[in-house]
């Protein structure tokens, strides 16, 4: 196996990843977690970037760190008294969870052995088409386009919702 | 399983074709004109990481260095809408002060508050001003002055700059301050909805250029003044606009300063830093500053495309600087002109005028792009027709509802 200077920028994020999401499901403080969770999403939008799905990686960053994780944050900060807040966790849960990541593991390690060759698209020396493209015509132009529609009735709906939820009732 | 150790397993990695250049620029430079015996013992790799690492030592030098000169643009500017003349110590006309201040900055005690959390309020500073950074990255300077041509340019802009609300939480959480508290919320709340009508706006772009690359958006505006993104149809003229005003919420300047208001929260997510780390939050604002007014010159005013087809008047990496700077001299106009909103005030702009019109600019766009499949004499001057009568007619409406009546005179009884 040649180690190159992409192999070993590979292993950084993977160990990134795999080092903040231990992070996440150890640490005892919420708000340290939820900025380890920050670190786990920066990671696997490296390893897109090394999968070449670039509009992937961009989009991991501004939906979940920008959007989803500010939420969390929001929610955290706003319901619970600062600095104090510790998570409990019990013996069952911790049983429980171990068991469920070890089954797991195995079940994608056997996947990933079952795998009969691991090939790289970019071998014989071309680079990849710009996935931005493929993505729009699959989606707009192909066989995507019904559920992009029902995803947006969705979303609309959430948006209709929420609005109603935090409006003032008003009476007369 | 055996499988599992065998070489195959790894996938070996290859990073993009476009960021070999280091690799090439070593190969056909460098590597001639050592001498022969040294030549040798050189890796490629190791000094085309040399090559990227000196380059991108260039932007964290020259970065930097634009603070210092824009902070001391801002106060000058400051001072003569206040009809002072500004800091004049320091230097020939005060031209010296923001280094003086720097060097303060450096000797002062680095407190950090005992009650606070320590880790995670030496961080922030650092997640700020990484982010602010990394956004230069994708910023064309001029003709092949670029970092990185990505493919998804202005995408992976929007992306990093929407990190910085987490850099701005943590400063203000790990505070253990109300005021930093308060204004970290707040500064989240407003970067996260004026992240909308600034996608959107970006979005009309996209969608009349066909792409998201910084390099190519510009190439579209290479035929002088009429072709730049802002005249191509009204509705990029209005997204420039809302844009423009988004990013300035963006950054946090006055009229949208409550996340600093100072007469309410003393400094907002900030208030507990001193020393560097303040330094930090103060470089990265103004870094800011000047990468949205750079965005919004190289989605509309054409990038480092000049005025005229085939001269370089305000074109190359001068038009561009150029041109940035009067943008962020209007970002200064601003502030020391407005007074600052009202938090419903803001959310109100936001939500119930930016984005439905940013939602009728994207609409209109397609039906623009339906009618004109390519851009021709005729799209171009109905477009410009369209934006002059609607600023004249804009013009008389504003006059006749801002009109002031006549004062009454005191009765002289």
């Amino acid at each position: 196996m040649d180690f190159t200077l992409k192999t070993f920028i590979f292993y950084g994020f993977a160990l990134l990843t795999i080092g903040s999401a231990l992070a996440v499901v150890t640490l005892r403080n919420i708000v340290h977690t939820a900025f380890a969770l920050m670190v786990t999403l920066f990671g696997v939008a490296g390893l897109y970037v090394f999968l070449q799905a670039d509009f992937l990686a961009a989009t991991q960053v501004i939906v979940y760190v920008g959007g989803i994780l500010v939420l969390i944050l929001f929610g955290v900060m706003m319901t619970s008294g600062r600095l104090e807040m510790r998570i409990h966790i019990e013996r069952g849960q911790l049983l429980l969870g171990a068991g469920i990541s070890i089954a797991l593991l195995m079940l994608l390690l056997t996947v990933i052995a079952n795998m009969p060759v691991w090939k790289n698209l970019t071998d014989d020396g071309r680079s990849l088409e710009p996935t931005t493209e493929q993505i729009g015509t699959m989606i707009l132009q192909e066989k995507f386009l019904l559920p992009f529609e029902v995803v947006s009735v969705l979303l609309l709906v959430a948006l209709i919702g929420a609005a109603l939820i935090s409006r003032k009732e008003v009476r007369d | 399983m055996p499988e599992i150790l065998s070489e195959s397993f790894f996938p070996k990695i290859n990073l993009q074709e476009s960021s070999n250049w280091a690799k090439d620029f070593v190969q056909e430079v460098v590597i001639p004109r050592l001498p022969e015996a040294v030549a040798g013992h050189f890796s490629v790799e190791l000094l085309a990481i040399l090559v990227m690492l000196l380059c991108a030592g260039i932007f964290v030098a020259v970065v930097p260095l634009l603070p210092l000169v824009l902070v001391l643009a801002e106060r000058k500017v400051a001072a003569r809408f206040q009809n002072r003349t500004g800091p004049m110590r320091v230097g020939p006309w005060g031209t010296l002060q923001t280094l003086a201040d720097g060097i303060k900055l450096i000797f002062k005690e680095d407190y950090i508050p005992p009650q606070g959390d320590k880790i995670l309020f030496m961080l922030a500073p650092y997640v700020i001003f990484a982010c602010s950074f990394a956004v230069f990255a994708a910023i064309p300077f001029g003709q092949n002055i670029l970092v990185s041509d990505f493919n998804i340019g202005i995408f992976y802009i929007m992306a990093i700059s929407s990190v910085i609300v987490m850099g701005v939480i943590m400063a203000g959480w790990s505070s253990n301050s109300k005021w930093s508290l308060l204004g970290s919320l707040r500064s989240a709340a407003q970067i996260v909805s004026y992240e909308i009508p600034l996608g959107l706006s970006i979005l009309t772009i996209v969608m009349l250029v066909g792409s998201l690359s910084m390099s190519q958006i510009v190439a579209s505006q290479a035929g002088g003044i009429f072709t730049w993104l802002i005249f191509r149809s009204p509705f990029t003229f209005l997204a420039f606009f809302i844009f423009f005003i988004s990013a300035i919420a963006e950054v946090n300047r006055t009229p949208f300063d409550l996340p600093e208001a100072e007469s309410e929260i003393v400094a907002g997510f900030h208030t507990e830093y001193s020393g560097m780390r303040f330094a930090l939050f103060f470089i990265a604002e103004y870094a800011n500053m000047f990468a949205v007014s750079a965005i919004a010159v190289t989605l509309f005013l054409g990038g480092y495309e000049g005025v005229l087809p085939g001269y370089d008047f305000l074109g190359g990496l001068p038009g561009f600087v150029l041109k940035t700077l009067g943008l962020v001299f209007l970002m200064m106009w601003l502030r020391w002109t407005l007074p600052r909103l009202r938090v419903d005030q803001l959310m109100n702009l936001c939500w119930k005028y930016f984005i439905p019109i940013s939602f009728f600019n994207i609409f209109g766009t397609g039906i623009w792009g339906l009618i004109f499949e390519t851009d021709d004499v005729w799209s171009i001057g109905i477009s410009c027709a369209i934006i002059y009568i609607g600023l004249i007619s804009a013009y008389a409406i504003a006059g006749r509802i801002f009109a002031r009546k006549p004062e009454p005179q005191p009765s002289s009884a």
